[in-house]
């Protein structure tokens, strides 16, 4: 297990260098969404006017709780990242070089991180105010008529993940072992 | 008999929605201290976090975790008490959307068919027990979605104590999907249908570190969280021998052609809350 200071954009290379188990701190920019942002985007796609530029990009699948008068955002922790899976293999060939949520990614985007070079992280499930510290500064990025679904920004610092799948098909999240369970 | 105002209500449960969503409850915070040693570093970093969560939502005034999910409360209504004003679940609603509403937390109800989500969380899921006494307890339960992978099920009566097991072994499983490990699981066997899945989701309220008083149920307890924890999920799903806190269970008379069995899951952090007035 390595640990890893990163900033976004994400190059291929800082990508390239994670193996999954290691654990990151990421300080930069994230775009936060679940699947109306990704619809959205995906559709701009298409059209080839994308509104943000995803080129070596971090998604975090985050819908936060209300914010309160004292911080920039409510409490912020992951979403299971499987609902987003429909979405993400074009996204990784638009340039995103990481997606952060929870749980494992199915197996059409695994291949499509190899193919990209790109990664999957974790993010403590349930550490909502944890995380919400990590966040500095949120603003809107696209699709104000979404609401709290919209695209936005967040500034973070020094936000915790664990790699779960690396470029190199690497996965970390192991089946659950039904086997000793049942047998002993 | 004993009036209380059902204003008194409103805001008891206006307070226990935020204080449950806010604070861990003590037997869980002793419990992730407890397991940290059994875990590698990257499940102890994990229990670590949970730990500096849990003193952060505290400190900072947020809701532990984002997705404060379905409000769910079990109401003990002693029968030498009378509540005056509103009907006693219509104060229990009030309270809730008001919690809800002033604690900053995320309004999560929604309309099964259309998704609709109204805002206020309402309505509250509420549940009636008359009992001797005059007092009325309300516990509360905080049902995320990861709550969601609870399931219930008929079982063949010739499977017994061994298909019991495997259901409970295979749901833990299941739920591990979600990621928000170690579970918490509730158990309900016997009764009928409806009576073990209310049993399953009433057995989460009994603190992990308080043994169940039917010396049978305290040792099925313990067998099938060791047998979980072989899953070897782990915390957050990074492996590991702890996948389950504890499983807690609550048995009852079933019909000789059946035997009802529930499962409810509570995520590692298995909010609740309780008040008496």
């Amino acid at each position: 297990m390595r640990t890893h200071a990163l900033s976004t954009p994400l190059t291929a290379l800082a990508a390239s260098e994670l193996r999954s188990g290691d654990v990151a701190y990421l300080t930069g920019f994230l775009l936060a969404g679940r699947e109306p942002a990704h619809r959205r985007l995906l559709e701009d796609l298409e059209r080839g006017t994308p509104p943000v530029d995803l080129e070596g990009a971090v998604i975090y699948y985050v819908g936060p709780s209300p914010m309160t008068p004292q911080r920039p955002i409510g409490a912020a922790g992951p979403s299971s990242a499987w609902r987003m899976d429909p979405y993400t293999p074009s996204l990784l060939e638009a340039g995103v070089r990481a997606t952060i949520g929870k749980g494992a990614r199915g197996p059409e985007v695994r291949e499509a991180m190899r193919l990209h070079g790109a990664v999957y992280l974790a993010a403590t499930g349930g550490a909502g105010a944890l995380l919400s510290l990590c966040v500095r500064e949120v603003s809107l990025a696209a699709y104000p008529e979404l609401g709290p679904e919209a695209l936005h920004l967040l500034r973070v610092e020094k936000f915790p993940v664990t790699v779960v799948n690396d470029p190199r098909g690497g996965e970390l999240y192991a089946a659950p072992d039904l086997d000793a369970a049942l047998r002993g | 008999m004993r009036v209380i105002p059902s204003q008194s209500v409103e805001d008891a449960v206006a307070g226990l929605c935020v204080t449950a969503n806010r604070h861990l409850p003590p037997d869980v915070r002793r419990a992730f201290l407890h397991r940290q040693a059994a875990e590698s570093p990257l499940g102890r970093g994990a229990l670590r976090q949970l730990l500096d969560n849990a003193e952060l939502a505290g400190q900072l005034g947020l809701p532990l975790c984002q997705d404060c999910g379905l409000a769910v409360f079990f109401v003990e209504h002693g029968e030498d008490v009378r509540v005056e004003g509103l009907p006693v679940r219509e104060a229990v609603n009030r309270g809730m959307v008001r919690g809800y509403r002033e604690g900053y937390l995320r309004k999560s109800t929604c309309d099964p068919f259309t998704r609709d989500n109204p805002g206020d969380n309402s309505p509250a899921v509420v549940h009636f027990d008359m009992v001797p006494g005059d007092t009325l307890r309300i516990s509360m339960m905080v049902q995320g979605a990861s709550a969601e992978y609870s399931r219930a099920a008929m079982l063949d009566p010739a499977l017994g104590a061994e298909g019991v097991r495997e259901f409970v072994i295979r749901g833990v499983a299941e739920a591990c999907r979600g990621v928000c490990a170690p579970m918490v699981a509730g158990l309900g066997v016997g009764g009928s249908f409806e009576w073990a899945s209310l049993a399953a989701a009433r057995a989460l309220l009994r603190p992990l570190d308080r043994e169940n008083p039917d010396p049978f149920l305290a040792g099925l307890e313990e067998s099938l969280t060791q047998a979980v924890n072989r899953l070897g999920v782990g915390p957050l799903g990074l492996g590991g021998a702890t996948t389950c806190l504890g499983v807690s269970a609550l048995a009852a008379p079933c019909h000789p052609g059946t035997l009802p069995v529930a499962l409810a899951i509570q995520c590692h952090s298995a909010r609740r809350g309780q008040v008496t007035l």
